[in-house]
């Protein structure tokens, strides 16, 4: 909408579009429900949330269900407008920046999503170029891929290591192989964020460690930023640098898991008794369910 | 009591390292020495070429041979012959050959003419809301789109703008706004919370089926007897060619409508994601819905309102053309819209020469043939569609 930038030098181009490269998101004060107005009862979905997303970190949103970290990580990517208060990305106003410009730079892989028809997963991970290439008025909407659009869907297939599926079609996959093909389509976009929404819930173990190596390579060897939605805790604590416990719609902790992750909260926020010990290797909080239920009134 | 019961990160120095550090086997840059890295895994240019190509050369002789066939046999030579003589306008002298330059130019040409572009708005529309409603089995007759469309041309010839010289113009219209209704009641019905289950998609086209017929039904019951019946004969789908200059009128305005539909094959593409997907790689999803619900309204209206309800076309093609050439719609949509010009133009073509001297509607033909075919997706390939 502002700039039109044509496929090649959008890279260079937003770089300098964008004055802050510290702070990947700054949100201020953003309430957001669904409709357009909170209704007679008054129940904001996210109310009065203030949190900022560092350039190149992994953060993660826990919080127990209906807590709003879904409509949270919408709010990141552009998906829904938030009814009061402001975000932006990387110092600018996200509701300054058009459509393109967004996908451009912030890519989102929603909780389960999967082409409704046998595309192949080469194809499917194109999709995620679709943001960067050209729409001539007189290309009648065919759009070719070109060699840098092959070449970065190869290197994000590459990266979820799913290079020998490119020929399968995305309806015949495990559950594990769609969701690679899915976040490789949202490399594929090239973008400086990655939102995930539960992006390890019906994986295996194997496959839960996989992505989430991955996700901390990419950011420690390209800088991307990371947020990431997830309700395994011990996942968060592991592989985020931060984590952000919500609580009924707004922001119960913010900081390092080891600070976040304390019995006495996960009891506040979650209304459980849980127990927590070092992980052996890291020394990073640990949660462990307790084997009976303790009965809790908070 | 403290035992981690089942936890993966109990032994956990052994689980977590490998995966770790096998992080490493991921080629971060290879694809830069490779010149065609996906080669048989997504479309080209050259393989679009090729298919559809070969799909028109298909036509072609396809529509030659049923322009031979029908009561009266019409060699190839002739058809020529009379083409051509017709063309530079020269005069005949033997009556039989007028005959069968009558037969030819004002029966069988326009026919399948009207046949085959019927064949690919239907099957093109079939595409286009499979896409939009994530849903294999969409199509503008089981979704009740034809039967909004058909009350709207029925009440159109019931106040008796059908018999007027507007007629031409106003009738598909008038199909195009019932169409149009249809289409966004299915969607507002079938539509929760940013999903769309394919079975309450199926099923609030089933209730519009039922009301629309109900109505129509009592349209025709209360109109005169002769144009009632000429109302049931249209119904059931009949391709009776209109005159030259309607045809021509309605070609272009279909044409117009095909080619606002075949300027959204990417964005189709990206639909089928999802709608929230979509969004997030850059696409005006409420514009683009917009859109392609117009057009499908305004091609299923102006369809119906010359060849009645033709069913199963919109459905059958595009997933049988999906199973042989795969999903991306810029092949699929042209594609299907060819194979579905193809098949009515033959379905046609049997209609009016299988049961001779008496002629089938082809709608009957298309629905014998669909029907089955949407069973046996329904019962026996579940698990595609969930």
């Amino acid at each position: 909408m502002r700039s039109p930038v044509g496929p090649m030098g959008e890279a260079d181009a937003a770089v300098g579009a964008y004055p802050d490269e510290h702070h990947a998101y700054d949100v201020q004060a953003a309430s957001f429900c669904y409709g357009r107005s909170p209704g007679r009862e008054g129940r904001w979905v996210l109310s009065d949330v203030s949190l900022h997303v560092e350039s190149g970190e992994i953060l993660g949103i826990v919080g127990p269900n209906g807590s709003g970290k879904t409509s949270l990580v919408k709010l990141l990517a552009k998906l829904a407008v938030p009814q009061r208060g402001t975000l932006s990305l990387f110092g600018r106003n996200l509701a300054d920046l058009s459509r393109e410009e967004t996908a451009r730079t912030v890519a989102f892989v929603p909780q389960e999503s999967a082409p409704a028809f046998p595309f192949t997963v080469a194809e499917t991970v194109l999709m995620g170029r679709y943001p960067h290439r050209s729409q001539s008025r007189w290309s009648l909407g065919f759009g070719w891929e070109d060699r840098e659009d092959c070449a970065a869907a190869a290197q994000a297939m590459a990266t979820m290591d799913i290079g020998h599926l490119a020929s399968r079609a995305v309806t015949d996959l495990s559950g594990g192989e769609r969701q690679r093909a899915m976040i490789a389509c949202a490399l594929a976009q090239t973008p400086r964020v990655l939102l995930l929404d539960e992006p390890t819930a019906f994986l295996d173990l194997q496959h839960q460690l996989e992505i989430c190596s991955v996700l901390r390579r990419l950011t420690d060897e390209q800088g991307l930023t990371v947020v990431i939605v997830s309700h395994d805790l011990n996942l968060a604590s592991q592989y985020c640098d931060r984590i952000v416990m919500l609580r009924a719609g707004s922001v119960y902790a913010m900081g390092m898991p080891s600070d976040v992750l304390s019995v006495d909260a996960l009891r506040t926020v979650y209304g459980c008794e849980v127990l927590i010990d070092p992980h052996p290797e890291s020394g990073l909080p640990r949660i462990t369910l307790p084997r009976q239920v303790v009965p809790l009134r908070v | 009591m403290i035992p981690s019961t089942g936890h993966p990160t109990s032994p956990a120095s052994t689980l977590v390292s490998p995966p770790l550090s096998s992080a490493n086997r991921h080629p971060s840059v290879p694809a830069t020495g490779q010149e065609r890295p996906f080669q048989g895994a997504i479309l080209t240019p050259a393989r679009w070429c090729l298919i559809m190509g070969s799909l028109s050369v298909v036509a072609m002789i396809l529509a030659v041979v049923c322009l031979q066939l029908g009561t009266q046999y019409i060699g190839f030579g002739k058809i020529i012959g009379l083409l051509s003589s017709a063309l530079f306008d020269q005069a005949m002298d033997n009556d039989a050959l007028k005959t069968t330059s009558v037969i030819l130019l004002q029966v069988r040409l326009p026919r399948v003419f009207l046949g085959f572009l019927v064949g690919v708005c239907l099957a093109s529309v079939g595409v286009a809301l499979q896409a939009l409603l994530r849903n294999p089995l969409a199509d503008p007759y089981v979704l009740g789109v034809s039967s909004g469309a058909a009350l709207g041309v029925a009440v159109a010839v019931l106040f008796g703008i059908g018999t007027t010289v507007l007629a031409f113009s106003l009738l598909p219209v008038c199909g195009f706004l019932g169409g149009l209704v249809a289409l966004l009641v299915v969607y507002r019905m079938a539509a929760t919370y940013d999903r769309l289950p394919i079975h309450s998609v199926l099923l609030a086209g089933v209730i519009l089926n039922a009301i629309f017929s109900a109505l129509i039904m009592f349209i025709t019951s209360i109109m005169e007897p002769n144009r009632s019946f000429g109302m049931m004969a249209w119904l059931m789908g009949s391709l009776t060619a209109p005159a030259y200059p309607a045809l021509a009128a309605l070609s272009v305005y279909l044409l117009i409508g095909l080619f606002l539909l075949f300027k959204q094959v990417r964005v189709l593409n990206i639909l089928a994601l999802g709608e929230e997907p979509a969004r997030s790689l850059g696409i005006d999803t409420e514009r683009a819905k917009r859109v392609i619900f117009l057009v499908s309204a305004l091609l299923t209206g102006a369809v119906v309102s010359v060849s009645g309800m033709i069913g199963f076309i919109g459905m059958v093609i595009p997933h049988a053309v999906r199973l042989v050439i795969g999903a991306d719609h810029r092949l699929l949509l042209p594609a299907s819209a060819l194979v579905g010009g193809i098949v009515l133009m033959v379905a046609d073509t049997m209609a009016r020469t299988v049961f001779v001297p008496s002629e089938v509607p082809v709608g009957i033909i298309t629905a014998l043939a669909g029907g089955p075919f949407f069973v046996y997706l329904l019962v026996w390939r579940k698990d595609r569609l969930a």
